[in-house]
Protein backbone atom coordinates (compact mmCIF):
# COMPACT_ATOMS: atom_id res chain seq x y z
CA UNK A 1 0.00 0.00 0.00
CA UNK A 2 1.22 3.17 -1.16
CA UNK A 3 2.08 6.02 1.18
CA UNK A 4 0.67 9.77 0.79
CA UNK A 5 2.93 12.85 0.79
CA UNK A 6 1.43 16.25 1.50
CA UNK A 7 2.71 18.99 -0.64
CA UNK A 8 2.52 22.26 0.78
CA UNK A 9 0.90 25.21 -1.65
CA UNK A 10 4.71 26.67 -2.20
CA UNK A 11 6.45 23.61 -3.74
CA UNK A 12 3.09 22.59 -5.92
CA UNK A 13 4.74 24.09 -8.76
CA UNK A 14 7.18 21.16 -8.48
CA UNK A 15 4.89 18.49 -8.56
CA UNK A 16 2.61 19.76 -11.59
CA UNK A 17 0.45 21.31 -9.06
CA UNK A 18 -0.74 18.07 -7.51
CA UNK A 19 -1.28 18.72 -3.11
CA UNK A 20 -0.35 15.03 -2.68
CA UNK A 21 1.53 12.53 -4.09
CA UNK A 22 1.72 8.55 -4.02
CA UNK A 23 4.95 7.09 -2.51
CA UNK A 24 6.34 3.78 -1.76
CA UNK A 25 9.23 3.02 0.31
CA UNK A 26 9.79 1.71 3.81
CA UNK A 27 11.45 4.56 5.17
CA UNK A 28 10.79 8.14 5.20
CA UNK A 29 14.05 8.52 3.39
CA UNK A 30 12.40 6.01 0.14
CA UNK A 31 9.80 7.58 0.56
CA UNK A 32 11.33 11.62 -0.27
CA UNK A 33 13.64 9.57 -2.86
CA UNK A 34 10.65 7.90 -4.75
CA UNK A 35 9.04 11.37 -4.38
CA UNK A 36 12.10 13.30 -6.38
CA UNK A 37 12.42 10.95 -8.43
CA UNK A 38 8.80 11.34 -9.82
CA UNK A 39 9.46 15.08 -9.14
CA UNK A 40 12.93 16.49 -10.05
CA UNK A 41 12.28 19.91 -9.54
CA UNK A 42 11.57 19.12 -5.92
CA UNK A 43 15.09 18.30 -5.44
CA UNK A 44 16.72 21.19 -4.68
CA UNK A 45 14.27 22.43 -2.85
CA UNK A 46 14.03 19.55 -0.24
CA UNK A 47 18.11 18.56 -0.92
CA UNK A 48 21.60 20.55 -0.28
CA UNK A 49 23.74 20.14 -3.09
CA UNK A 50 25.19 17.86 -0.89
CA UNK A 51 22.19 15.69 -0.29
CA UNK A 52 21.27 16.50 2.98
CA UNK A 53 17.68 17.65 3.62
CA UNK A 54 17.70 20.88 3.74
CA UNK A 55 17.71 22.92 7.01
CA UNK A 56 14.15 25.30 6.40
CA UNK A 57 12.02 22.41 5.14
CA UNK A 58 10.90 20.25 8.16
CA UNK A 59 9.18 16.85 7.43
CA UNK A 60 6.65 15.00 9.82
CA UNK A 61 5.72 11.64 9.60
CA UNK A 62 1.87 11.68 10.21
CA UNK A 63 2.08 14.72 13.42
CA UNK A 64 5.58 14.00 14.21
CA UNK A 65 8.44 15.49 13.28
CA UNK A 66 11.36 13.48 12.15
CA UNK A 67 14.37 15.22 13.86
CA UNK A 68 12.69 13.92 16.59
CA UNK A 69 12.38 10.16 15.23
CA UNK A 70 15.00 8.36 13.17
CA UNK A 71 15.20 11.15 10.99
CA UNK A 72 15.31 10.02 6.98
CA UNK A 73 15.85 6.32 8.75
CA UNK A 74 12.28 6.11 10.40
CA UNK A 75 10.65 3.30 9.33
CA UNK A 76 7.17 3.79 7.66
CA UNK A 77 3.93 1.82 7.95
CA UNK A 78 1.51 1.15 5.49
CA UNK A 79 -0.97 3.79 5.62
CA UNK A 80 1.40 6.80 7.22
CA UNK A 81 1.54 9.66 5.70
CA UNK A 82 4.71 12.12 5.42
CA UNK A 83 3.89 16.47 5.29
CA UNK A 84 6.68 18.70 4.31
CA UNK A 85 6.75 22.11 5.56
CA UNK A 86 8.20 24.79 4.40
CA UNK A 87 8.48 27.90 6.25
CA UNK A 88 6.62 30.24 4.84
CA UNK A 89 6.05 34.09 5.64
CA UNK A 90 3.11 35.45 4.34
CA UNK A 91 0.94 38.31 6.40
CA UNK A 92 -0.13 39.96 3.05
CA UNK A 93 1.67 43.18 3.42
CA UNK A 94 1.74 45.11 6.60
CA UNK A 95 4.32 46.62 8.56
CA UNK A 96 7.91 45.28 9.37
CA UNK A 97 7.93 44.53 5.39
CA UNK A 98 11.22 46.08 5.36
CA UNK A 99 10.98 45.76 1.65
CA UNK A 100 8.40 48.34 1.28
CA UNK A 101 9.74 50.85 3.35
CA UNK A 102 11.56 53.39 0.83
CA UNK A 103 14.48 54.07 2.17
CA UNK A 104 15.05 50.55 3.43
CA UNK A 105 14.21 49.91 -0.04
CA UNK A 106 17.16 52.42 -0.97
CA UNK A 107 20.36 50.20 0.67
CA UNK A 108 19.38 47.09 0.02
CA UNK A 109 19.68 44.49 -3.21
CA UNK A 110 16.36 45.71 -4.26
CA UNK A 111 14.72 43.31 -2.72
CA UNK A 112 10.98 43.22 -2.72
CA UNK B 1 2.43 29.99 31.35
CA UNK B 2 4.49 33.27 31.81
CA UNK B 3 5.15 34.35 35.03
CA UNK B 4 3.54 38.06 34.38
CA UNK B 5 0.28 36.72 33.67
CA UNK B 6 0.06 33.38 36.38
CA UNK B 7 0.89 37.45 38.87
CA UNK B 8 -2.21 38.91 37.13
CA UNK B 9 -4.44 35.90 38.00
CA UNK B 10 -3.45 35.89 41.37
CA UNK B 11 -4.24 39.36 41.87
CA UNK B 12 -8.04 39.88 40.40
CA UNK B 13 -9.16 41.87 43.06
CA UNK B 14 -6.20 44.81 41.36
CA UNK B 15 -7.81 44.46 37.75
CA UNK B 16 -9.88 46.86 36.50
CA UNK B 17 -13.71 47.34 36.77
CA UNK B 18 -16.04 47.12 34.38
CA UNK B 19 -18.47 50.29 33.48
CA UNK B 20 -22.26 49.98 33.24
CA UNK B 21 -21.27 50.18 29.48
CA UNK B 22 -19.09 48.13 29.14
CA UNK B 23 -20.90 45.51 30.68
CA UNK B 24 -24.18 45.65 28.61
CA UNK B 25 -21.01 45.58 25.52
CA UNK B 26 -19.58 42.23 26.94
CA UNK B 27 -22.35 40.89 27.72
CA UNK B 28 -22.01 37.59 25.68
CA UNK B 29 -19.01 36.85 27.08
CA UNK B 30 -19.89 37.75 30.46
CA UNK B 31 -23.04 35.22 30.86
CA UNK B 32 -20.31 32.35 30.05
CA UNK B 33 -18.44 31.04 32.86
CA UNK B 34 -15.23 30.22 30.58
CA UNK B 35 -14.68 34.21 30.44
CA UNK B 36 -17.36 35.80 32.93
CA UNK B 37 -16.69 39.29 34.80
CA UNK B 38 -13.12 38.11 35.27
CA UNK B 39 -12.11 37.07 32.41
CA UNK B 40 -13.68 40.33 31.08
CA UNK B 41 -11.45 42.19 33.84
CA UNK B 42 -8.64 40.52 32.37
CA UNK B 43 -8.68 41.49 28.99
CA UNK B 44 -9.31 45.23 29.61
CA UNK B 45 -6.19 44.73 31.71
CA UNK B 46 -4.24 43.05 28.74
CA UNK B 47 -2.16 44.28 25.61
CA UNK B 48 -1.36 43.21 22.61
CA UNK B 49 1.01 44.32 20.12
CA UNK B 50 -0.20 43.74 16.62
CA UNK B 51 2.73 43.56 14.30
CA UNK B 52 1.58 45.06 11.20
CA UNK B 53 -2.44 46.60 10.44
CA UNK B 54 -2.05 44.41 7.27
CA UNK B 55 -3.78 41.32 6.13
CA UNK B 56 -3.08 38.97 9.53
CA UNK B 57 -3.23 42.20 11.69
CA UNK B 58 -6.71 43.65 10.49
CA UNK B 59 -8.98 40.83 11.76
CA UNK B 60 -6.48 40.06 14.58
CA UNK B 61 -7.57 43.54 15.79
CA UNK B 62 -10.75 44.38 14.83
CA UNK B 63 -11.69 41.18 16.63
CA UNK B 64 -9.36 41.65 19.62
CA UNK B 65 -11.05 45.25 20.14
CA UNK B 66 -14.56 43.92 19.94
CA UNK B 67 -13.77 41.46 22.62
CA UNK B 68 -12.41 44.41 24.67
CA UNK B 69 -8.80 44.08 25.23
CA UNK B 70 -7.21 46.87 26.76
CA UNK B 71 -4.71 48.44 25.00
CA UNK B 72 -3.76 47.80 21.38
CA UNK B 73 -0.36 48.55 19.93
CA UNK B 74 0.14 48.67 16.24
CA UNK B 75 3.47 49.15 14.45
CA UNK B 76 2.56 49.58 10.81
CA UNK B 77 4.73 52.81 8.16
CA UNK B 78 2.93 51.51 5.68
CA UNK B 79 -0.19 53.60 3.64
CA UNK B 80 -3.15 52.28 2.40
CA UNK B 81 -3.27 51.01 -1.29
CA UNK B 82 -6.22 49.75 -3.39
CA UNK B 83 -4.43 46.49 -3.68
CA UNK B 84 -4.66 45.78 -0.24
CA UNK B 85 -8.53 46.00 0.26
CA UNK B 86 -9.15 42.68 -0.89
CA UNK B 87 -8.02 41.21 2.49
CA UNK B 88 -6.99 44.08 5.18
CA UNK B 89 -10.14 44.78 6.29
CA UNK B 90 -9.27 47.81 9.01
CA UNK B 91 -8.71 50.01 6.60
CA UNK B 92 -11.89 50.84 3.70
CA UNK B 93 -11.94 52.86 0.03
CA UNK B 94 -11.95 56.13 1.55
CA UNK B 95 -8.26 55.16 3.22
CA UNK B 96 -6.94 54.67 0.55
CA UNK B 97 -3.25 56.69 0.36
CA UNK B 98 -3.41 56.62 4.21
CA UNK B 99 -1.44 55.66 6.61
CA UNK B 100 -2.37 52.45 7.53
CA UNK B 101 -2.01 53.37 11.78
CA UNK B 102 -4.14 56.21 10.67
CA UNK B 103 -6.68 54.26 9.54
CA UNK B 104 -6.36 51.46 11.45
CA UNK B 105 -6.52 53.42 14.98
CA UNK B 106 -9.88 55.08 13.36
CA UNK B 107 -11.65 51.84 12.65
CA UNK B 108 -10.52 50.12 16.37
CA UNK B 109 -11.86 53.09 17.89
CA UNK B 110 -15.29 53.38 15.81
CA UNK B 111 -15.47 49.32 16.66
CA UNK B 112 -15.18 50.04 20.55
CA UNK B 113 -14.10 52.93 21.55
CA UNK B 114 -13.08 51.23 25.20
CA UNK B 115 -10.01 50.49 23.56
CA UNK B 116 -6.91 52.61 24.11
CA UNK B 117 -4.89 52.37 20.48
CA UNK B 118 -1.10 53.16 20.87
CA UNK B 119 0.33 53.25 16.92
CA UNK B 120 3.84 53.15 16.20
CA UNK B 121 4.89 54.62 12.77
CA UNK B 122 7.92 53.15 12.33
CA UNK B 123 9.75 50.05 10.77
CA UNK B 124 9.97 47.16 13.40
CA UNK B 125 13.92 46.62 14.38
CA UNK B 126 16.78 45.89 16.25
CA UNK B 127 16.78 48.59 17.31
CA UNK B 128 12.95 49.31 18.84
CA UNK B 129 11.86 46.12 19.10
CA UNK B 130 12.90 45.11 22.79
CA UNK B 131 11.75 48.69 24.02
CA UNK B 132 8.46 48.47 22.26
CA UNK B 133 7.34 44.69 23.00
CA UNK B 134 8.33 44.87 26.94
CA UNK B 135 4.85 47.25 27.54
CA UNK B 136 3.01 44.20 25.94
CA UNK B 137 1.25 40.92 27.36
CA UNK B 138 1.24 39.15 23.60
CA UNK B 139 3.05 40.06 20.54
CA UNK B 140 1.01 39.34 17.72
CA UNK B 141 3.17 38.84 14.69
CA UNK B 142 1.65 39.35 10.88
CA UNK B 143 4.25 40.54 8.54
CA UNK B 144 5.07 39.38 5.90
CA UNK B 145 8.94 38.39 5.29
CA UNK B 146 11.29 36.09 7.14
CA UNK B 147 13.68 38.88 8.61
CA UNK B 148 11.19 40.24 10.73
CA UNK B 149 9.71 37.12 11.50
CA UNK B 150 12.88 35.65 12.98
CA UNK B 151 13.39 39.25 14.73
CA UNK B 152 9.57 39.25 16.36
CA UNK B 153 9.98 35.52 17.76
CA UNK B 154 13.47 36.60 18.83
CA UNK B 155 12.57 39.90 20.53
CA UNK B 156 9.70 37.59 22.15
CA UNK B 157 11.90 35.14 23.86
CA UNK B 158 14.19 37.53 24.88
CA UNK B 159 11.72 39.53 26.66
CA UNK B 160 9.32 36.44 27.62
CA UNK B 161 6.50 37.34 25.65
CA UNK B 162 4.21 35.41 23.54
CA UNK B 163 4.17 35.19 19.81
CA UNK B 164 0.75 34.53 18.77
CA UNK B 165 2.29 33.83 15.34
CA UNK B 166 0.06 33.07 11.81
CA UNK B 167 1.67 33.34 8.35
CA UNK B 168 0.08 32.70 5.11
CA UNK B 169 0.53 31.59 1.15
CA UNK B 170 -1.92 31.49 -1.44
CA UNK B 171 -4.25 29.36 -0.01
CA UNK B 172 -2.29 27.72 2.87
CA UNK B 173 -2.35 29.35 6.34
CA UNK B 174 0.03 28.41 9.67
CA UNK B 175 -0.59 29.66 12.99
CA UNK B 176 1.10 28.71 16.62
CA UNK B 177 1.95 30.13 19.74
CA UNK B 178 5.16 30.63 20.04
CA UNK B 179 7.95 31.83 22.57
CA UNK B 180 6.50 30.59 25.72
CA UNK B 181 7.98 30.23 28.95
CA UNK B 182 8.35 25.92 28.44
CA UNK B 183 7.06 26.03 24.51
CA UNK B 184 9.23 25.85 21.18
CA UNK B 185 10.18 29.10 19.50
CA UNK B 186 10.09 30.01 16.06
CA UNK B 187 13.54 29.10 15.58
CA UNK B 188 13.05 25.28 17.70
CA UNK B 189 10.80 24.84 14.24
CA UNK B 190 12.95 26.66 11.56
CA UNK B 191 16.73 27.24 13.02
CA UNK B 192 17.62 29.07 9.83
CA UNK B 193 15.40 31.24 6.76
CA UNK B 194 15.08 30.07 3.75
CA UNK B 195 17.59 31.33 1.04
CA UNK B 196 16.13 34.43 -0.84
CA UNK B 197 14.36 33.83 -3.60
CA UNK B 198 13.41 30.59 -3.15
CA UNK B 199 10.39 31.35 -1.25
CA UNK B 200 7.66 33.92 -2.65
CA UNK B 201 6.24 36.17 -0.46
CA UNK B 202 2.58 37.23 -0.67
CA UNK B 203 3.18 40.21 -3.43
CA UNK B 204 4.71 37.70 -5.66
CA UNK B 205 2.97 34.70 -5.07
CA UNK B 206 -0.35 35.90 -4.09
CA UNK B 207 -2.99 35.27 -1.51
CA UNK B 208 -6.21 34.34 -0.96
CA UNK B 209 -8.37 37.30 0.35
CA UNK B 210 -10.27 35.56 2.94
CA UNK B 211 -7.15 33.24 4.15
CA UNK B 212 -5.68 35.87 6.46
CA UNK B 213 -9.34 36.44 7.74
CA UNK B 214 -9.12 32.65 9.05
CA UNK B 215 -5.08 32.97 10.57
CA UNK B 216 -5.31 36.39 11.78
CA UNK B 217 -8.76 35.73 13.78
CA UNK B 218 -6.97 32.21 14.96
CA UNK B 219 -4.23 34.79 16.36
CA UNK B 220 -6.86 36.76 17.77
CA UNK B 221 -8.44 33.81 19.69
CA UNK B 222 -4.76 32.52 21.26
CA UNK B 223 -4.37 35.73 22.46
CA UNK B 224 -7.67 36.25 23.83
CA UNK B 225 -6.60 32.78 25.85
CA UNK B 226 -3.22 33.72 26.73
CA UNK B 227 -4.69 36.55 28.20
CA UNK B 228 -7.97 34.79 30.38
CA UNK B 229 -6.12 31.89 30.90
CA UNK B 230 -8.60 29.64 29.43
CA UNK B 231 -8.63 27.00 27.40
CA UNK B 232 -6.07 25.08 25.57
CA UNK B 233 -3.45 27.67 24.10
CA UNK B 234 -1.82 26.87 20.95
CA UNK B 235 1.55 25.99 22.07
CA UNK B 236 4.10 23.28 21.03
CA UNK B 237 1.04 22.59 17.96
CA UNK B 238 1.52 23.64 14.70
CA UNK B 239 -1.95 24.65 12.75
CA UNK B 240 -1.82 24.00 9.31
CA UNK B 241 -5.09 25.12 7.48
CA UNK B 242 -5.84 24.42 3.45
CA UNK B 243 -8.33 26.22 2.05
CA UNK B 244 -9.24 24.49 -1.22
CA UNK B 245 -9.51 21.35 0.20
CA UNK B 246 -11.21 23.13 3.87
CA UNK B 247 -8.75 21.06 5.96
CA UNK B 248 -6.82 21.83 9.43
CA UNK B 249 -3.83 19.36 10.48
CA UNK B 250 -2.46 19.54 13.86
CA UNK B 251 1.48 18.72 14.28
CA UNK B 252 3.29 18.38 16.91
CA UNK B 253 6.02 20.94 17.91
CA UNK B 254 8.71 20.60 20.77
CA UNK B 255 11.25 22.91 22.30
CA UNK B 256 14.63 21.93 21.07
CA UNK B 257 17.13 22.72 23.51
CA UNK B 258 19.56 23.04 20.95
CA UNK B 259 17.79 25.96 19.64
CA UNK B 260 20.16 28.93 19.91
CA UNK B 261 17.99 31.18 21.24
CA UNK B 262 15.62 29.45 23.69
CA UNK B 263 17.48 26.46 23.85
CA UNK B 264 19.51 25.10 27.46
CA UNK B 265 22.50 27.17 25.91
CA UNK B 266 21.72 29.84 23.78
CA UNK B 267 24.06 31.63 21.47
CA UNK B 268 21.98 34.72 20.40
CA UNK B 269 21.70 36.61 23.09
CA UNK B 270 20.62 39.79 22.16
CA UNK B 271 18.84 40.84 18.90
CA UNK B 272 21.19 40.59 15.39
CA UNK B 273 20.88 41.99 11.74
CA UNK B 274 18.15 40.18 10.35
CA UNK B 275 18.30 40.97 6.88
CA UNK B 276 21.66 39.75 6.95
CA UNK B 277 21.03 36.64 8.81
CA UNK B 278 18.34 35.89 6.45
CA UNK B 279 20.55 36.82 2.97
CA UNK B 280 19.10 39.92 2.00
CA UNK B 281 22.27 42.04 2.70
CA UNK B 282 25.72 41.25 1.65
CA UNK B 283 27.75 40.44 4.79
CA UNK B 284 29.40 43.99 5.21
CA UNK B 285 33.53 43.38 3.74
CA UNK B 286 31.48 42.34 0.63
CA UNK B 287 29.05 45.62 0.24
CA UNK B 288 32.36 47.51 0.53
CA UNK B 289 33.92 45.78 -2.21
CA UNK B 290 34.75 47.50 -5.81
CA UNK B 291 31.30 46.94 -7.46
CA UNK B 292 29.07 50.12 -7.12
CA UNK B 293 25.39 49.93 -7.37
CA UNK B 294 25.88 50.87 -11.07
CA UNK B 295 27.40 48.22 -12.39
CA UNK B 296 24.68 45.31 -11.42
CA UNK B 297 21.35 47.74 -11.61
CA UNK B 298 19.74 49.89 -13.89
CA UNK B 299 16.78 51.79 -13.94
CA UNK B 300 13.87 51.98 -16.06
CA UNK B 301 14.92 55.78 -17.38
CA UNK B 302 18.63 53.68 -18.05
CA UNK B 303 16.70 51.12 -19.99
CA UNK B 304 14.59 53.28 -21.87
CA UNK B 305 17.14 55.39 -22.76
CA UNK B 306 19.78 52.50 -24.21
CA UNK B 307 16.44 50.98 -26.01
CA UNK B 308 15.73 54.46 -27.69
CA UNK B 309 19.55 54.51 -28.66
CA UNK B 310 18.78 51.60 -30.57
CA UNK B 311 20.73 49.05 -28.19
CA UNK B 312 19.04 46.20 -27.70
CA UNK B 313 19.41 44.73 -24.03
CA UNK B 314 18.02 41.24 -24.07
CA UNK B 315 15.02 41.78 -21.01
CA UNK B 316 14.48 38.65 -19.32
CA UNK B 317 10.53 39.07 -16.62
CA UNK B 318 11.46 36.27 -13.78
CA UNK B 319 7.49 36.37 -13.01
CA UNK B 320 4.87 33.93 -13.54
CA UNK B 321 2.83 33.96 -16.72
CA UNK B 322 -0.20 34.75 -14.79
CA UNK B 323 1.74 38.45 -13.46
CA UNK B 324 3.12 38.67 -17.07
CA UNK B 325 -0.38 38.59 -18.39
CA UNK B 326 -1.18 41.90 -17.10
CA UNK B 327 1.77 43.82 -17.96
CA UNK B 328 5.13 43.54 -19.09
CA UNK B 329 8.11 45.11 -21.06
CA UNK B 330 7.38 45.40 -25.09
CA UNK B 331 10.10 42.41 -26.53
CA UNK B 332 10.79 40.59 -23.05
CA UNK B 333 10.81 37.41 -22.52
CA UNK B 334 9.25 35.03 -19.96
CA UNK B 335 10.78 32.97 -17.85
CA UNK B 336 10.14 32.51 -14.34
CA UNK B 337 12.58 32.43 -11.41
CA UNK B 338 11.92 29.09 -10.57
CA UNK B 339 12.57 27.45 -14.69
CA UNK B 340 15.64 29.66 -14.48
CA UNK B 341 17.97 26.81 -13.40
CA UNK B 342 17.24 24.87 -16.23
CA UNK B 343 16.56 26.98 -19.19
CA UNK B 344 19.44 29.68 -18.50
CA UNK B 345 20.59 27.99 -21.79
CA UNK B 346 18.27 29.49 -23.25
CA UNK B 347 19.97 33.41 -22.96
CA UNK B 348 22.28 35.20 -25.01
CA UNK B 349 25.97 34.76 -23.90
CA UNK B 350 26.55 37.98 -26.39
CA UNK B 351 23.76 40.80 -25.50
CA UNK B 352 23.58 42.70 -22.12
CA UNK B 353 20.90 41.03 -20.25
CA UNK B 354 18.18 42.96 -17.74
CA UNK B 355 16.77 41.10 -15.16
CA UNK B 356 12.81 41.66 -14.32
CA UNK B 357 10.26 40.68 -12.00
CA UNK B 358 7.39 43.00 -10.45
CA UNK B 359 9.65 44.65 -7.77
CA UNK B 360 12.98 43.93 -7.96
CA UNK B 361 12.96 40.55 -5.93
CA UNK B 362 13.42 37.86 -7.50
CA UNK B 363 15.21 39.61 -10.43
CA UNK B 364 17.96 40.05 -8.19
CA UNK B 365 18.21 36.17 -7.46
CA UNK B 366 18.13 36.14 -10.94
CA UNK B 367 20.96 38.07 -11.61
CA UNK B 368 22.86 36.18 -8.73
CA UNK B 369 22.01 33.18 -10.04
CA UNK B 370 23.31 33.89 -13.65
CA UNK B 371 26.23 35.44 -12.47
CA UNK B 372 27.18 31.98 -10.77
CA UNK B 373 26.93 30.51 -13.88
CA UNK B 374 29.06 32.31 -15.52
CA UNK B 375 27.00 35.26 -17.18
CA UNK B 376 28.64 39.20 -16.57
CA UNK B 377 26.97 41.56 -18.62
CA UNK B 378 23.50 40.91 -16.06
CA UNK B 379 21.88 44.17 -15.19
CA UNK B 380 18.87 43.66 -12.44
CA UNK B 381 15.93 46.49 -13.38
CA UNK B 382 15.70 48.63 -10.48
CA UNK B 383 11.93 48.79 -9.01
CA UNK B 384 11.09 45.96 -11.28
CA UNK B 385 7.81 46.83 -13.58
CA UNK B 386 5.95 48.96 -11.18
CA UNK B 387 8.82 51.47 -11.24
CA UNK B 388 8.90 50.96 -15.17
CA UNK B 389 5.50 52.05 -15.26
CA UNK B 390 6.09 54.94 -12.79
CA UNK B 391 8.62 56.16 -15.18
CA UNK B 392 8.48 55.20 -18.39
CA UNK B 393 5.20 53.81 -19.53
CA UNK B 394 2.28 54.45 -17.26
CA UNK B 395 -0.40 53.33 -19.49
CA UNK B 396 0.10 49.49 -18.11
CA UNK B 397 -1.71 48.31 -15.33
CA UNK B 398 -0.45 47.75 -12.10
CA UNK B 399 -0.84 45.28 -9.83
Amino acid sequence: MPNTIHIPTPLRPFTDKQESVEVSGGTVGELLADLTKKHDGLRKHLYTDEGKLRNFVNVYLNDEDIRYLQREATPVKPGDSLSIVPSVAGGAGGAGDISQKPQAKADRWGLA
Amino acid sequence: MITEMENKKAHVEELPQLTPDEIKRYSRHLIMPEVGMDGQRRLKAGSVLCIGAGGLGSPAAMYLAAAGIGRIGIVDFDVVDFSNLQRQLLHGTKDVGRSKNESAKSRINDLNPHVHVDTYETLLDSQNALGLFKDYDVILDGTDNFPTRYLVNDACVLTGKPNAYGSIFRFEGQASVFATKDGPCYRCLYPEPPPPGLVPSCAEGGVLGVLPGIIGVIQATETIKLITGIGEPLIGRFMIYDALRMKFRELKLRKDPECPVCGTNPTVTKLIDYEQFCGLRPEPQQAQGGTSVSDWEITPVELKTKMDAGETPFVLDVREPNEYQINKIAGSTLIPLGELPRRYQELPRDREIVAQCKMGGRSAKAMEFLKSVGFTNVKNLRGGILEWIDKVDPSQPKY
